[in-house]
């Protein structure tokens, strides 16, 4: 039998052993780690826009940094719409700028080919992150992307499955009388002859709560950037 | 064998068939629920498994003369723990996308009673060597059920197996559909009610 005394001293030693082994590897590690976590919210911007990669240029860090820089213009807006001057996303810093949004213009010959902004709510197990993009018409999805999530593998996790996101491709948020009407996904397959099926998508068998929170999460993220996307639609269409 | 003697040969093979955490012992069951829908996540999850239980085996079979009986249990969870998050943290590294599909479930090693068990009942009472064998041994017998499991879900629940396509497109234009249940976790329920039925009708288990 161990004394109290040894025992105490035993806990201690293995606790700061074990502690410092952690630390030491989280610190060794953590630049790899944020920068692919940096590079996986480029992918994914780059990705909801329509970029896909290919065997000549495969997404390696260095790839993804270099088209992001070439291809994408990054501004924020405030919440009328308004482009906020001389101010990059990566400037916001969440507790001093409230109501400033990051938005990225894709430019193809110096045109507008779509815009992605940031999508974020709550699914089954905790916050689901992405991206989703629109077409320069201000009316249509372009894509649809996560970075971020903890749903369920196999189920809510199918998010990130190309046969979720290319469903949302060519879906209107907006209704005939230009209202904001977000893209819901249905039960099973969407009905195609239904008038209904412009805005909506397959959804995912096993995750209701997921698709339910992915439908309202989307439609509030809309709000928010409303007032600039009207402002594009009434460019677009005149 | 010279390298591997009697019974260290059945630390390793026992827990593969005859003795096998997940369908014998009923042990792990939660995550061969949750990580078996694709056998490409079950396979990851197998290695991670069996990179803890073998590291914290030998580690506390190393420490077992000084481990206070007390605070037995505490430091065991400790050094699993450990183990848990710096395999988490070189996933994340090395491997983001995959970490990405595993999710919580890394993390949730930590609570899998396998673990937990050999700790308690192998590696306090044996050898560094042999403790390492009969985690490698768990940890196979855990990842074979996984991957048999995972294997017929995502054959059965999406028509793939390791992400490639094996149901012809020809058998669903004839009105095949794939198994919607299979997906979810009452499908990991059936197949594992299926294959411990199996061997126990084969491995003449004993019921007590």
């Amino acid at each position: 039998m161990h004394s109290n005394r040894y025992t105490i001293i035993f806990t201690m030693l293995i606790t700061t052993i074990l502690a410092f082994v952690l630390s030491s590897v989280y610190s060794s590690l953590e630049e790899q780690t944020e920068r692919n976590f940096q590079a996986d919210i480029k992918k994914n911007i780059l990705s909801s826009l329509g970029f896909t990669p290919d065997k000549d240029s495969p997404w390696t860090t260095e790839n993804v940094e270099k088209i992001f820089k070439n291809s994408i213009i990054s501004i924020v807006i405030d919440k009328n719409g308004d482009i906020v001057p001389e101010m990059f996303p990566e400037d916001i810093d969440p507790k001093i700028h409230k109501n400033v949004y990051p938005l990225y213009k894709k430019m193809i010959n110096g045109k507008v080919d779509g815009f992605a902004i940031p999508i974020s709510g709550k699914g089954l197990w905790g916050t689901m992150y992405g991206y989703f993009a629109i077409e320069p018409d201000g009316a249509t999805a372009k894509g649809i992307t996560f970075y971020k999530h903890v749903e369920t593998p196999g189920l809510g996790a199918e998010v990130d499955k190309p046969w979720f996101q290319q469903n949302y491709q060519g879906k209107k948020f907006i209704d005939e009388n230009g209202a904001l009407i977000g893209i819901q996904t249905v039960k099973g397959k969407v009905d195609e002859s239904s008038d209904e099926a412009y805005h909506q998508v397959d959804g995912i068998s096993g995750a209701t709560i997921t698709s339910r929170g992915l439908n309202k999460f989307l439609l509030k993220d809309l709000q928010i950037y409303n007032p600039y996307l009207v402002r594009i639609r009434k460019n677009y269409n005149s | 064998m010279a390298l591997l003697s009697k019974t260290s040969k059945a630390a390793v093979s026992d827990p593969l068939m005859s003795n096998n955490p997940i369908s014998l012992q009923v042990l792990g069951i939660c995550s061969a629920l949750a990580v078996t829908t694709k056998l490409d996540i079950a396979f990851v999850m197998t290695l991670a498994v069996i990179a803890v239980l073998c590291v914290s085996n030998t580690v506390i079979s190393l420490l077992r003369n000084m481990i206070p009986s007390k605070v037995r249990i505490i430091v065991q969870l400790s050094v699993i723990a450990s183990m848990v998050i710096l395999t988490d943290l070189i996933l994340q590294a090395y491997m983001y996308d995959i970490s990405k599909q595993l999710t919580v479930f890394v993390s949730l090693i930590i609570t899998n009673c396998i673990i937990m068990g050999r700790a308690e009942a192998f590696a306090m009472q044996n050898g560094p060597w042999k403790s390492f064998l009969d985690g490698l041994g768990n940890g196979l017998g855990y990842g074979i059920i996984l991957i048999a499991v995972a294997f017929f879900r995502e054959l059965l629940g999406s028509g793939t197996i390791y992400g490639y396509k094996v149901i012809p497109e020809m058998l669903y234009a004839a009105g095949y559909e794939n198994m919607g249940l299979m997906v979810l976790s009452p499908g990991a329920f059936i197949i594992l009610g299926l294959i411990v039925w199996v061997q126990r009708i084969l491995g003449n288990v004993e019921e007590e």
